[in-house]
């Protein structure tokens, strides 16, 4: 390459030259919104987490039950057999503890979001939720957690129904 | 597995071109296209009249702001008037986009294809996290507000529990390949540094700190592939596409094991078959593993076989993944040291092992004639594992 080219292109550009206007520049705000139909598996889903209770899906050729629902069994492609109710209680496959937004702001409080293995699914099955009510220093893998839910009368059909697990 | 192995022609990298990555380029995405494509081209004599097809790798439409972005970028990529293909796979696409170039070869539809990759990351504002964060789940995921970064944590921390890791085990692959950027002429962020360095900046989402990550970065690379005929008469040097490989995995990312990559392995095995490699190990003498984070170049080189699982670390401090060790590693300094413009950062591991496997890495050259290379990169939902391997 060097034999070719000596500098390559590329000009880095600094903070400055954008705020003092060195080089141009236009900007644009986009104005999106979306609302995203729950569809069959996921409705029932979330109707069931509406009434404080976690459902998972079962396919009876490979043997699997996994959560969250889907209609299909991606690994075999066929239909799922059977809905069945899970306990909301598991243990951390692994956690993180975030100090900082998606922006890169430092967090006052730090989050610890969490890969749960919800018992009575198959191996290394889990869901992305958040633990609370916990040291994070404390948290470890492996550790038993259950569901805290939020009082029945301010659930509404979402994730968030469950503010979140903390160890039992 | 199950793929065609006969009645396809050889394919050959005759060329390879790039820019400098920074984290803010003057240039539009489509000057950085056209750079890059030039320097390819005139890296190995060829006019665009030569080329057949164009195959372009960018990120998707929100990421820039442009709808259509392939459309857009594609007069910068030297695709006027002629076949054009953009593919996308996120992380993984700098390396499949070179699979799209090989069996627009390989199948005999074209004899030379330019393969362009680029990414302008800067132009998302304040952050292209913004754009990133619609991969979660509408309806499972994102009411819980994730942040990016914490999937990669997530996964690295199951990688440090499970085999029993700590950061400093990790944190020198972040030593290496910054170091390594010191010779390389595109890096935005080479530099010496120490293990006590990675372990003491910034706690971002545990266990990820501010050096276990690769920058963002604005940059292009690209590469010319030719088939056997044309590549002999257009160099007398060029670095053969042994055989390629690529799957997916389940977008159910918390139903998987997180501390190994079986879609990585699923593709190596397919690039191995393709081959008639049979012992990686020995087989393969430089590897550039994709490595956006320190933890995932020992995770890819895993999954890649060329190391036992949970043993990546260990080999590393024994020094088997210096530039002059066993099996050289990211001689470029990769993603961590070079930078990360998504796609481009992908074909740049290409280019790469071009560059090696001729002699031609300059202050980067790998010791010992390397003759066998490969590249791999990642990405989607963490979810695509793409391989190329390249021979002379
Ligand atoms: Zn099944």
């Amino acid at each position: 390459m060097a034999k070719i080219v000596r500098e390559l292109p590329g000009l880095a550009l600094t903070p400055e030259d954008i705020s003092q206007r060195k080089v141009l520049s236009t900007s644009w705000v986009p104005k999106a919104e979306y609302a995203w139909d729950a569809g069959i598996a996921m409705g029932r889903y979330l109707e069931e987490l509406r009434n404080g209770r976690l459902m998972g899906v079962r396919h009876r050729r490979c043997g699997r039950t996994v959560i969250p629902p889907r209609i299909f069994c991606e690994q075999c492609f066929a239909p799922m057999d059977e809905w069945g109710e899970l306990p909301d209680t598991g243990t951390v496959n692994t956690f993180s503890i975030c100090y900082v937004s998606w922006d890169v702001k430092r967090l006052e409080v730090p989050e610890i979001p969490a890969v749960i293995e919800i018992d009575g699914t198959s191996p290394r099955v889990g869901i992305l939720h958040k633990l609370g009510e916990v040291d994070p220093q404390q948290v470890k893998v492996g550790m038993p957690v259950k569901a805290v839910w939020k009082p029945a009368e301010e659930r509404n059909g979402a994730i968030t129904d469950i503010l979140y697990f903390q160890p039992i | 597995m199950a793929f065609r192995r006969t009645g396809l022609r050889r394919v050959a990298v005759v060329g390879a071109g790039m820019t400098k990555f920074v984290r803010r380029a003057q240039e539009t995405a489509q000057e950085l296209a056209f750079h890059a494509s030039r320097l390819a081209l005139d890296s190995c004599g060829l006019r665009i009249q030569d080329i057949g097809a164009v195959c372009l790798g960018t990120a998707p439409d929100a990421f820039d702001g442009v709808h259509m972005n392939g459309e857009y970028l594609s007069d910068g990529a030297g695709a006027y008037g002629k076949p054009f293909m953009r593919a996308y796979v996120g992380g993984g696409t700098g390396v499949f986009s070179v699979i799209q170039g090989w069996y627009h070869v390989a199948s005999g539809l074209f004899d030379a294809v330019l393969v362009v990759c680029e990414e302008k990351m800067s132009s998302c504002l304040p952050h292209p996290q913004a754009a990133f964060l619609t991969i979660f789940d509408h309806t499972t995921e994102r009411p819980l507000k994730p942040n990016l970064l914490w999937i990669f944590a997530l996964e690295m921390n199951r990688y440090m529990q499970k085999y029993g890791l700590s950061k400093k085990d990790i944190a020198r692959v972040a030593v290496k390949n910054k170091r390594n950027a010191m010779d390389h002429p595109a890096a935005q962020l080479a530099a010496e540094i120490t293990v006590e360095d990675v372990l003491n900046s910034e706690v971002l989402a545990w266990p990820v700190q501010r050096l276990d990550v690769s920058p963002t970065s604005d940059g292009a690379v690209a590469v010319i592939l030719a088939s056997e005929d044309a590549a002999k008469r257009i160099t007398d040097k060029p670095v053969w596409i042994k055989s390629v490989g690529w799957c997916l995995d389940s977008a159910y990312w918390t139903n998987r094991d997180l501390s190994y990559p079986e879609y990585v392995e699923r593709a190596a095995r397919m690039a191995y078959e393709m081959a008639g490699i049979k012992e990686p190990r020995k087989e393969i003498h430089i590897v550039e593993p994709y490595d956006p984070f320190d933890y995932k170049e020992l995770h890819h080189l895993e999954g890649l076989l060329l190391a036992p699982k949970g043993e990546a670390p260990r080999l590393l401090a024994e020094g088997v993944f210096d530039r002059d060790g066993d099996l050289p590693a990211t001689p470029s300094g990769g993603l961590l040291g070079v930078g990360n413009p998504i796609a481009a950062a992908g074909l740049m591991k290409v280019a790469e092992l071009f560059w090696q496997l001729r002699g031609e890495a300059g202050k980067r050259q790998v010791p010992g004639n390397p003759r066998t290379g490969l590249a791999q990169a990642w990405g989607d939902l963490m979810q695509v594992g793409t391989v190329a391997i390249l021979g002379v």
